[in-house]
């Protein structure tokens, strides 16, 4: 039997990364403030300089007077402030009814309504907004002119070109997000602190005031806080709709501040700053409001079964409730793009327009070469995206809480960064850098592979750290105690254990970069354009029937994706 | 088969100097024994196992398995824990969730240096599910078996490979009462068939006593007391021995004088008493006298012979079921003892306690 050298300081037998491994983490930490760092770096850079000549630059404050002392700053401040409030709030609110109805009430087939709330996930926020405008369109939309028929009104009910619009729509998309997270809250909930107020003889009212309600505050916090800061930070609702109804808001600011003639990066940077300030903010105050809230979680991670409210009769008011939403908020828009992806021009359903119904538009899109360009860049970039951030997350994910090396905890900051940089801000950012980098890739899709995997390290991070964290270390300590050399029990156990909580991440940065809209908006130009971005030019240009079509492709493939997901997580027993 | 020699191991512990686990350990456990580490949770038998494994490296000393100088310090000896001749069990038992229960067991089969064939694996693999009794299951994953037949799992892979020793660490502690006095006796009865080597940890008195051939005593990193069960039981060498081992009575005193065959004479408040006297106490220490509940023997009249007879009045009397804890006031001190159901007695009867010389110790007061 073999007998080595004791290294030094070395502290257990066996370990992935022994002594000359400190390079790794070096490396990492290299990759990772070139990746996270940097780019915001020249965006605060370049908001201090002002192009005076070509290529002559000057450093002045005159970018953040230009951005911030207009006379429309205000108002854009004030229409970000009610946009992102607002649709905090009605979110919250869809999404804590639909997760109390579904989990604590007996309200009938409310299991059945569990992954249909989440369906709306599937729908890219770009088709999102252009199903509701299809509905709400004071002009032509749908739900208007049954509505004005039914009872004869002279004018159009909902007008989608307002903020309350805008509210609405953004809302709708995002209340799946508001539903997991409650429904999470609910279930952690640990039954026997309801029963044993009720046991104290508190009735009903008074055990959800004085205990449900209250374990739920320190989450509801932070859940309205999270829908706060994703609202702020998006720019597909306030894209289609904002910009037409000229309803500005911060992130349409700094996209315009980039659009218009000649471009003007340094207000735009001065804004992203500015945004990228008050999303920190947001996610800072939101780890800490968490962190508030895990301290009322059972530690133990143990399901409970939630204590059931009989709603009497008024269980077929949840019913209803669940019913219209299913109707009216997620199946409605699948169908009207449906629907519109037939027609030749957009026109009223009714029996006159059975007749226009036809594959034209399909037909049209076979030899169209613009949208197969595209689905391809999105393809190649869903996939490469999700492979290298898995890649990289998994690797620093295993420096960060296998090797325990020193400073470790670094990487797993500089991989966080990220999560508080809003889409468009990152656009910016990548704008300003690669201008002027020696890297020839601005215009090509691989700058837009290095925004994804920028953006999406947090997820790839949260995936493969929760899954290398549950694996117990006595698990790979067996193997090594049955013989197996490190590489072995790497293989034969660590790798198979890690597989489906890496497979997850991986499907949902596919997912996200499939249909990522905001950085591609001022990244992906003429060859580099992928399909959520082709879907907003196309409609701007007014070709809304095509449109449609591309939609449902692009459905079809999502689903297609989700559909190998749930395969995958069925034969490695994923938990969803 | 196995030698542990001043074994050190200190664990870093960010500013401090460290915690010292485990602290000049040493012990030799022959072949085909039981030998078990006892000790409550935290005084270093799970490192002290770990080094054994190699799956922890010490920080001083020597490990000899098998005749094999796995570990030393002096020469810089290490075997990878994957080349030891060992088999493991772990507390968590560590099945690995992805495979099925033959998977799990033949997993040592496959890793390990020398190859073995197909056939040979089925052969060897359904021998060990069936030594530990869990035929049939072979292809359930092994995450649906209970945990009795998980903690039986663990066995058979740590056995199948034919390690010449078997390292457990606390692998009852996670069954219920019942299930845990089956296996106690099911897996002394396997070490016995097979005659593997075994190094046992537990912090479970019922479980060393009953199954061991030699016990140490664990405190604070070190071994205070090495053992037959019987001799541990009944010659304490230590208070900590004594309290930490079952439940016992003490009563301060003094020696007054000592005999060469290891017995003497204490002072007490309440009287003489005759006891056996450790050989390194001298007359005039101060001691504590140690004595088991079930060795008092009670007498309701006063008896007209018998050593250590003391007067007293009885405190409280509990029903226990298998007997009853019957505990009885004498001046200062409280006796604890265990009596037959068939007593009948209330509280504030005087009573006549009898301590057997050859039950009682003697210990030094001080630690
Ligand atoms: N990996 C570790 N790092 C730091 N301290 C440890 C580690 N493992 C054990 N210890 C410390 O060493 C001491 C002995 O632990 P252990 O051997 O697990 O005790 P036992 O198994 O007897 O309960 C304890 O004080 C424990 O806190
Ligand atoms: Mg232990």
């Amino acid at each position: 039997m073999a007998t080595v050298a004791l290294p030094r300081s070395e502290r257990t037998g066996f370990r992935l990364l022994r002594e000359p491994a400190l390079i790794i983490p070096i490396i990492g930490a290299g990759v990772l403030i070139y990746l996270a760092v940097l780019p915001l770096f020249m965006l605060v850079y370049g908001s201090f300089e002002k192009e005076v000549a070509p290529r002559e630059f000057v450093t002045t404050l005159e970018n953040y007077q230009n951005a911030y002392a207009s006379p429309y700053t205000y108002s854009t401040f004030v229409n970000s402030i009610i946009f992102a409030s607002g649709s905090a709030g009605l979110t919250f609110l869809l999404g804590t009814m639909l997760a109390w109805l579904t989990e604590r009430t007996n309200t009938p087939l409310r299991t059945l309504f569990v992954p249909i709330a989440v369906v709306p996930l599937i729908l890219p926020g770009v088709l999102e907004s252009i199903a509701w405008i299809f509905l709400l369109s004071p002009k032509f939309g749908y739900l208007n002119v049954a509505l004005q028929g039914l009872f004869g009104l002279q004018a159009a009910p909902f007008n989608v070109f307002s903020l309350p619009g805008m509210i609405w729509v953004h809302s709708v998309g995002q209340v799946p997000l508001a539903f997991l997270l409650m429904v999470a809250a609910f279930k952690s909930m640990d039954p026997s602190l309801e029963e044993s107020a009720m046991m104290s003889g508190a009735n009903t009212w008074q055990t959800f005031r004085r205990v449900t309600f209250r374990l739920l505050m320190p989450t509801t916090a932070s859940v309205l806080l999270i829908l706060f800061v994703r609202t702020l930070e998006s720019f597909e609702t306030p894209a289609l709709i904002g910009i037409p109804a000229r309803i500005y808001v911060y992130t349409s600011e700094i996209y315009l501040a980039f659009n218009e003639y000649p471009p003007d990066y340094g207000r735009g940077a001065a804004l992203a700053v500015g945004l990228l300030l008050l999303s920190a903010i947001g996610v800072w105050l939101y780890t800490r409001s968490t962190r508030e809230s895990k301290k009322y979680q059972t530690v133990t991670g143990k399901a409970f079964r939630p204590r059931q409210f009989d709603l009497g009769p008024w269980k077929w008011v949840g019913f209803s409730f669940l019913m219209v939403y299913f109707v009216f908020v997620v199946l409605m828009p699948f169908l009207v793009l449906f629907w519109a992806s037939f027609l030749p021009f957009f026109a009223t359903p009714g029996w006159d327009a059975l007749d226009k119904l036809s594959l034209d538009n399909y037909r049209y899109l076979l030899g169209f070469r613009p949208f197969w360009d595209a689905l391809q860049n999105s393809i190649i970039l869903a996939t490469s995206t999700a492979t290298v951030a898995m890649i990289l997350t998994s690797l620093i994910a295993w420096i960060v809480y296998k090797s325990r090396l020193p400073g470790s905890w670094l990487l797993d900051f500089l991989a966080f960064i990220p999560i508080t940089v809003p889409g468009i801000v990152m656009g910016m950012a990548l704008i300003l850098l690669y201008v002027a980098f020696p890297l020839p890739i601005y215009g090509t899709i691989w700058l837009l592979m290095i925004a994804y995997v920028t953006r999406y390290m947090p997820y790839g991070m949260r995936a493969a750290s929760g899954a290398i964290v549950q694996i117990h270390s006595e698990l790979e300590e067996a193997a090594s105690a049955s013989g197996a050399s490190w590489w072995e029990t790497f293989k034969r156990v660590t790798l198979p254990l890690l597989r489906p909580g890496i497979a997850a991440g991986w499907i949902y940065i596919c997912i996200v970069s499939f249909r990522e809209f905001s950085t591609s908006v001022l990244l992906a130009t003429g060859e580099s354009r992928v399909l959520s971005i082709l879907l907003f030019t196309m409609f701007e240009q007014g070709q809304v029937t095509v449109v449609a079509a591309i939609g449902i492709l692009m459905i079809l493939v999502l689903l297609i994706i989700v559909g190998i997901f749930y395969k995958i997580s069925g034969r490695f027993g994923i938990q969803t | 088969m196995i030698e542990v020699k001043s074994l050190v191991k200190i664990f870093a512990d960010g500013k401090n100097a460290g915690v010292k686990a485990v602290d000049r350990v040493s012990f030799n456990v022959e072949e085909g024994r039981f030998y078990t580490l006892l000790g409550p949770s935290g005084c270093g038998k799970t490192t002290t196992l770990r080094c054994i494994a190699g799956l922890e490296k010490a920080d001083e000393g020597e490990i000899i398995v098998a005749g094999e100088k796995v570990y030393s310090a002096s020469d810089r000896t290490f075997v990878p824990a994957y080349r030891r001749p060992i088999g493991m069990v772990f507390q968590s038992y560590a099945i690995w969730p992805h495979m099925t229960v033959f998977e799990n067991v033949a997993f040592p089969l496959r890793v390990g240096k020398q190859k073995v064939s197909h056939d040979e694996i089925r052969k060897k693999v359904m021998t060990a599910i069936e030594q530990v009794e869990l035929g049939g299951y072979e292809d359930r994953m092994a995450t649906q078996l209970s945990g009795g037949q998980q903690q039986r799992l663990a066995l058979a892979r740590a056995l199948v490979r034919e390690p010449k020793v078997l390292l457990l660490d606390e692998p009852l502690s996670n069954l219920d009462a019942k299930l845990r006095e089956r296996m106690r006796v099911e897996l002394r009865e396997l070490q016995r068939r097979l005659g593997i080597t075994t190094l046992y940890v537990t912090h479970d008195q019922i479980e060393a006593l009953s199954m061991s051939n030699v016990i140490a005593v664990m405190s604070a990193g070190v071994t205070v007391q090495e053992g037959t069960p019987r001799e541990i039981y009944l010659q304490p060498r230590s208070k900590f021995v004594a309290q930490f081992i079952g439940s016992t009575n003490q009563i301060s005193g003094q020696v007054i004088n000592q005999a060469s065959d290891g017995t003497g004479t204490v002072r007490t408040d309440e009287g003489e008493i005759s006891c056996g006297i450790l050989s390194d106490l001298r007359t005039g220490d101060k001691v504590v006298v140690v004595v088991r509940p079930e060795s008092i023997v009670l007498h309701q009249r006063k008896p007209s012979h018998g050593d250590n007879v003391l007067e007293g009045k009885i405190g409280a009397a509990m029903f226990l079921g298998e007997y009853v804890d019957c505990t009885i006031e004498l001046g200062k001190n409280v006796l604890e003892t265990h009596q037959p159901h068939s007593l009948r007695v209330r509280r504030g009867d005087s009573v006549w306690v009898e301590l057997p010389p050859t039950d009682c110790m003697a210990l030094p007061a001080e630690q």
